[in-house]
């Protein structure tokens, strides 16, 4: 906190796609041009030096960015990466002139194209504006007006910030998007924003920020609302634009793995504060800062197997009989269905399921058919769309299904079933969001005792004392502290909560933990506790989860088994390692190259032998 | 850690915790009030019905701080003598629209379907009936009277609580935490009762505070036309409604108890919400 922390990133290093720039040590010490200021060709595209940001004013201002020196080279990608918290999206907005009203530069310069704009005010941004700085933002949806056409709002843009006239501007809009890798070009510009696609939406994005050829594009965030496979299209459009437009790109972002894979230099942001700094392979190879060692270890993707031995031990200890009992049993499902259903958690075959008794559309879940093995983990993969959420909710009992057959810990569910469920005994959900699936206006203590309550009979759930006890060991049990026990859900962190939602979950004492993306909203050193915790649990008793994510380096990290999903249908089941080493399917493979970072990942293994 | 720490996203507690001098104000109104219904004759000097026929419609005055009427009775006296009546009544009133209102609402939108279909038509039905109208019809069916007037006004307000309600309750059903609390196998009642009302009260009961002012109106208005108490007993509507004849030569038999009538209502909706503010500071 009391010293800024001095960089000077080394982004000086030619980077060609396939080779990423080798550390010069000696090339930091060339930049001694820092005080000429010119506004020259040679200026960086970005500069920061000692920022320091604030919210609010007076006796209310709470520095966020606490001293923050950067220098982004033309031409070149620097990636910005921290937890949410932060501060790198504050960043990103104080270097686009995009700082909300109540924020602003408590000390520090920020330079664009060598010109000092850290006191602009908003007129004088706008000039800068499209021409000289570019920004693709995180939500796609919600950053097009959604009662404009696409071709206008592009239009809108090539207008303020090129030459072109209203005789010219359509053709212009037509070739950007093009340009950008939408197909049909001609026909899209008349769509509105709700026609499109997540990805094809981030295209039109893209395409307004670079309407106005400018220099430095900033990028907050710009995929992680898409799926992975999505992402990775556009983060090659990303990079092909960079090259052939010269852009300098600021690619703010939460991924680590993400950031080294696309990246010439690295900033690691904690609290306000760049704990690590340099080019992309110098901190890979060499994380300076504990904080960015962490991340690195915490980071599924570029931490492959730190739960492998613990998989093993789980596995032996289910005990299915067969050495390499993931391979078999996950990729036969006909076998379980006839005889071994006690070893069988969950049995689901070639179930279908239609939404509102449309007939046209076709099914969100089309014939599939996997088994959850006893004491194992079940992972269900695909992007959006590919009813990995919808098997999770029949399972649950939380929907009905067509056709096909479920059997949950040997009872087959009803194709309709009750309203409320009476056997939450047997298996429980963890919703995706636990803000979402915890009532508001329950503490702590009534969210987790209340499945006691309704099922007295149990054996913690016959008095208030016995109830009580079994709300402390439960909550021990997820390493909760007992100060939370009477706070309400949005007064806990989202690690906390997500805690709340398992040990609500494990209450009732259940075989079956159906998880429905539980860390898709969490920071990774969340992520990489809760993970930990659901281990932890597993080695206590014996659970069986049926997890469903998109992340595959996560499934690749802690699952036995997996199912590959697409648009409704079972691309293919089988044990974790044999899907990802050798799998036939084209759709899988397509998936797996998507994962961000395997380049990091095996240069962090090359790192630390 | 220091507060410099902390992510941009914490935000603090509502400020609403803290009692400001307007919240003592409306509590201290309140509270002479109830001193009012409780022992009129305490704050009162004169008798309300007392008719003094040398000190008709003298303005306001130490000995008369609200004026005398045209029959010489005392305004404030009649105003403190009317406050058990008027109070009384718009709480029976608003009891029976919250409560007739809220609970049509509640089961319309939980349960849906028929249910939903038959409620929200009778409730068309009689918002589509003026207020005014639904009560008189209501008043002369049941025979005049304060009670009978407060009957008829609830009845009248029953549609608008319904209508608030079920719209309340359609967004809190679709969370998903009530989703999961049929997962844990809970059945509709305890989701109703225990996590869709507690969910779903919130507007509707700045919509009570709201209503109990114009419930006080209403029932002036019955008063007014005839339905309501008869024309000796003080009632705050038949104050504002008998001081009409005069409001050029003698505003302040309109303007002061109406001044009582306004600042009742404000008072109310106040101490509403810094009530609601304390519980959930509290919890």
């Amino acid at each position: 906190m009391t010293t800024s922390t001095s960089t000077a990133l080394d982004t000086s290093t030619p980077a060609g796609p396939g080779h990423p720039g080798v550390p010069g040590p000696a090339a930091p010490s060339s930049r001694e041009t820092l005080g000429g200021a010119g506004a020259g060709p040679d200026a960086p595209a970005l500069r920061l030096e000692g920022l320091r940001i604030a919210y609010g004013h007076g006796g209310n201002a709470r520095e966020v960015v606490h001293g923050v020196d950067l220098l982004l080279e033309r031409g070149r990608t620097l990636a910005l990466v921290g937890q949410s918290g932060s501060g790198k999206s504050t960043i990103a907005q104080a270097a686009g002139g995009l700082l909300p009203l109540s924020g602003h530069v408590t000390a520090g310069t920020i330079h664009v194209a060598g010109r000092d704009a850290t006191a602009w005010t908003r007129s004088q941004w706008r000039s800068l504006r499209g021409t000289g700085v570019g920004y693709v933002p995180q939500d796609p949806l919600g950053s097009l007006d959604p009662l404009q056409t696409v071709g206008r709002q592009l239009g809108q843009a090539l207008r303020l910030h090129t030459d072109a006239t209203r005789a010219t501007v359509a053709a212009r809009a037509v070739e950007l998007l093009e340009h950008v890798g939408i197909h049909d070009a001609a026909r899209r510009l008349d769509a509105y924003p709700h026609e499109l696609s997540g990805g094809q939406l981030q295209r039109v994005l893209i395409a307004i920020a670079i309407a106005g050829r400018p220099e430095l594009l900033i990028a907050d965030e710009p995929t992680s609302a898409l799926d992975v496979t999505v992402q990775k299209r556009i983060l090659d459009l990303l990079g092909e634009l960079q090259r052939e437009l010269g852009l300098a790109v600021l690619f703010i972002t939460h991924d680590l793995a993400l950031a080294a894979e696309r990246s010439d230099a690295l900033a690691v942001l904690n609290h306000g504060r760049l704990v690590d700094h340099g080019a992309t392979r110098r901190v890979l190879a060499a994380p300076e800062d504990p904080y960015t060692r962490q991340l690195f270890a915490d980071a599924p993707a570029t931490s492959p197997d730190k739960y492998a031995e613990r998989i093993e031990v789980l596995a032996r200890r289910a005990g299915a009989g067969q050495d390499d009992a993931g391979a078999r049993a996950g990729a036969a499902p006909d076998g379980s269905a006839t005889g071994t259903g006690a070893d069988a958690a969950v049995v689901v075959e070639g179930l279908v399921k239609h939404y509102g008794g449309a007939e046209g559309r076709p099914p969100a879940v089309d014939g599939v058919s996997f088994t959850l093995r006893r004491g194992s983990t079940h992972a269900l993969v695909g992007e959006s769309g590919s009813g990995k959420t919808t098997i999770a909710r029949v399972v649950a009992g939380l929907e009905g299904f067509g056709a096909g057959r479920v059997v949950v810990d040997g009872r087959v569910l009803e194709s309709r079933p009750q309203h409320a469920n009476p056997y939450a005994r047997q298996l429980q959900l963890v919703h995706q969001n636990p803000l979402a699936a915890l009532d508001p206006k329950f503490s702590v203590r009534r969210s987790i005792e209340e499945p006691l309550r309704l099922h007295r009979t149990g054996p913690h759930a016959a008095s208030d004392a016995l109830r009580a006890g079994r709300v402390r060991e439960v909550l021990e049990r997820v390493a909760l502290p007992a100060e939370v026990l009477d706070k309400r859900p949005r007064e806990l962190s989202g690690g906390q909560r997500q805690r709340v939602a398992i040990a609500r979950a494990l209450v009732l004492a259940p075989d079956i933990l159906v998880l429905d993306e539980p860390t898709s909203a969490l920071d990774v050193t969340v992520q990489a506790r809760v993970v930990e915790l659901l281990f932890e649990l597993r080695e206590q008793q014996e659970l069986s989860y049926l997890f469903i994510t998109h992340d595959l380096s996560l499934v690749r990290q802690i699952a036995d088994d997996v199912s590959v999903l697409e648009r409704g249908r079972l691309v293919e089941t089988g044990a974790v390692r044999r899907v990802f080493e050798d799998s036939g399917q084209a759709y899988t493979h397509r998936l797996i190259d998507s994962i961000p970072g395997r380049g990091a990942a095996a240069g962090q293994r090359k790192a630390q032998p | 850690m220091s507060a410099q720490t902390l992510p941009v996203t914490t935000s603090g507690r509502r400020s609403g915790t803290r009692i400001v001098l307007g919240d003592w104000v409306a509590l201290a109104f309140l509270a002479v009030l109830l001193l009012a219904i409780a022992a009129p004759s305490w704050i009162a000097a004169y008798d309300p019905l007392e008719v003094s026929p040398g000190n008709t419609l003298l303005p306001p005055s130490p000995a008369h701080p609200f004026g005398t009427d045209y029959l010489g009775r005392d305004s404030l006296s009649r105003v403190v003598h009317g406050t058990g009546r008027t109070i009384g009544a718009s709480l029976v009133a608003v009891s029976i629209g919250l409560g007739v209102g809220s609970l049509l609402g509640l089961v319309a939108a939980y349960f849906g379907r028929w249910v939903d279909a038959v409620v929200s038509r009778i409730v068309d039905v009689l918002l589509s009936i003026p207020g005014l109208l639904l009560s008189m019809v209501v008043v002369v069916a049941l025979g005049f009277g304060t009670i009978n007037a407060a009957i008829a006004v609830g009845i009248a307000s029953v549609a608008t609580f319904t209508r608030l309600m079920r719209s309340e309750v359609l967004t809190v059903r679709n969370l998903p935490f009530i989703e999961a609390a049929h997962h844990i196998g809970a059945g509709p009642g305890t989701v109703l009762f225990r996590h869709v009302l507690p969910n779903s009260y919130t507007a509707v009961l700045s919509m009570t505070a709201l209503q109990f002012g114009s419930s006080i109106l209403w029932i002036a208005a019955l008063s007014f036309l005839g339905y309501g108490a008869p024309p000796p007993h003080p009632e705050w509507g038949l104050l504002v409604a008998e001081g009409r004849e005069y409001i050029v030569s003698s505003p302040w038999l309109t303007l002061l108890p109406g001044l009582v009538i306004v600042l009742t209502v404000l008072s109310i909706s106040r101490v509403a919400a810094l009530v609601r503010s304390q519980q959930e500071a509290l919890r």
